[in-house]
């Protein structure tokens, strides 16, 4: 009988725990956890914070399922690994041995490194008891500061605002996610965000946050301006938990190195999930991804390698979908703005200022390549986000419409729908 | 009278719905439950999604709160056959 040990409930070490059951059914499964709710929804955490769902919704496991699959649950944390005896050492001293390790902690926000970071009042929302603890916190009418660029940054601005906070969001430049939006759409996601109260301070960074006995006050920025604050959201991107594998001495980068089966250096360990950084068998190199659903496929392939097959992990089309600023907004294949001058750009919406109904608003920007769409972001309605991932997988040639894109783009983005009923869909 | 036109519409939009299902596109879901929390039936649209079957349960009125309420856009009305194939 094998004994299987995953370290981290998160969706990859839960999704490892159900496929490894599934393929050895008389295995031994343990599963190592030092978050004291179990598993539940991280993505989820979000929602929770703006009122959206209550805390119960976020637990999407039944009792009766996580009984099912038979693990042996262990509260605790992890603090070392023995490689040569083949145990985990955990912070109480137990000893558990184990046959194949998986190694699944995840990844925290990094933390700030400011002057005052010490201070009562500054969250996070890496966890369950980090969105309990802000929701301790919070106060009508009282001012918050968020800072970070990203979608936990705007889930903690929401989550604030939701519960009546005047929320300050400090931006490092000149407008939001100008990584992923293009002009337009940042300013589209700002302009909702001031239509609901929201404050946004542009090219604003923190130099010190400021308070009285241990709990913060204010802060300082970078141009000197103080901004009282009781609350301060950072969302400054995350750091894998590397910590223990580091120590046992694998092979660490940003996060844990693994090859396409999710094998760490190490024999008999693995590694999935935000802590993983898998190698891409197209281009060779390494990468963290830090997305859920990338968790979740990395779980069922570290959980099937283990359990006695050997598949390699293919790095998929990128697609991601969130709710930003209200706005259902699907990013597929590589939408990063101005990167290739060979990729012709279409778009269509995103005129904030044209449309009467803030709710009416969507935002089309189709990348074409030369002969394949690239890339695609879809922003509120959704109707051609699935037509467009379609075409986009399927890499469809599209070099017969490339000239009338380029001779009237205005009409590009209905061009390209009307190609894909008429040569695509069926 | 007005109560008889609203009920009306809301007709209208459950006979254009006839045969249709609640179908997830699984890998938009985060599971974070927005849509079995807002079912008035309490059925646990969540497990459908997950497992990107169409919800066949026969307390789906295909009222549409959850498609609406999705916040990634994971669920669809769709025409599907006796097993769930198109």
């Amino acid at each position: 009988m094998r004994r299987y040990m995953i370290i981290g409930a998160g969706v990859a070490g839960l999704t490892a725990a159900e496929v490894i059951r599934r393929n050895d059914p008389s295995g031994e499964v343990t599963l190592v956890n030092d978050d004291p709710h179990g598993h539940y929804s991280r993505p989820g955490l979000g929602y929770y914070l703006n009122r959206t769902v209550p805390e119960r919704q976020l637990f999407h496991r039944s009792a009766r399922e996580i009984r099912e699959l038979r693990l042996n649950y262990v509260y605790g944390r992890a603090d070392a690994l023995s490689l040569d005896s083949h145990r985990v050492i955990l912070q109480d001293g137990r000893r558990l041995a184990y046959d194949r390790l998986l190694l699944a902690t995840g990844a925290r926000a990094t933390p700030p490194d400011f002057p005052g970071s010490e201070l009562n009042g500054l969250v996070k929302l890496d966890t369950l008891e980090d969105a309990r603890h802000i929701l301790k916190l919070v106060r009508r009418a009282r001012p918050a500061v968020v800072i970070g660029g990203g979608i936990t940054a705007l889930e903690l601005v929401e989550g604030l605002h939701a519960h009546g906070m005047c929320v300050h969001y400090f931006l490092r430049g000149d407008r939001f996610w100008a990584k992923l939006l293009d002009e337009t759409e940042s300013r589209l996601v700002e302009g909702r965000l001031a239509a609901e109260g929201i404050r946004l301070h542009y090219r604003t960074q923190i130099a010190r946050a400021l308070g009285k006995r241990g709990n913060l006050d204010a802060v300082e920025t970078q141009a000197d301006e103080v901004i009282p604050c009781r609350v301060l959201g950072v969302a400054m991107g995350v750091c894998p938990k590397t910590e223990l594998a580091q120590e046992a001495g694998l092979a660490t980068d940003r996060g844990v190195l693994v090859n396409e089966y999710l094998e760490t250096s190490a024999a008999d360990v693995f590694a999935a999930g935000d802590v993983a950084q898998v190698r891409d068998s197209c281009t060779g190199q390494h990468v963290v991804e830090t997305l859920w659903p990338t968790a979740r496929k990395h779980g069922e392939l570290a959980g099937a390698n283990m359990a006695g097959t050997r598949t390699a992990y293919v790095r998929e089309l990128s697609f991601n979908v969130a709710r930003v600023a209200g706005l259902i907004t699907s990013m597929i294949g590589s939408v990063e703005c101005g990167r290739d001058p060979a990729v012709l750009t279409v778009t269509r919406g995103g005129n904030a200022s044209r449309s009467a109904d803030m709710g009416e608003i969507s935002r089309v920007r189709i990348l074409v390549g030369e002969r394949a769409i690239v890339g695609a972001l879809v922003m509120g309605d959704q109707a051609l986000s699935r037509p467009l991932e379609h075409m986009i997988r399927a890499q469809a040639d599209v070099s017969s419409i490339r000239p009338a894109l380029l001779r009237d783009p205005e009409a590009g983005v209905d061009l390209i729908a009307r190609f894909y009923l008429e040569e695509v869909a069926h | 009278m007005g109560n008889s036109r609203i009920s009306s519409s809301i007709l209208q939009a459950y006979i254009a719905r006839a045969g249709l299902h609640v179908v997830p596109d699984a890998k938009r879901c985060m599971q974070c439950g927005i849509c079995s929390f807002n079912c008035p039936m309490h059925i646990d649209v969540r497990f459908y999604a997950r497992h990107g079957l169409p919800n066949l349960d026969s307390r789906c009125l295909t009222c549409g709160e959850c498609v609406a309420r999705c916040p990634r856009g994971t669920l669809r009305f769709e025409r599907t056959g006796p097993v769930g194939k198109d």
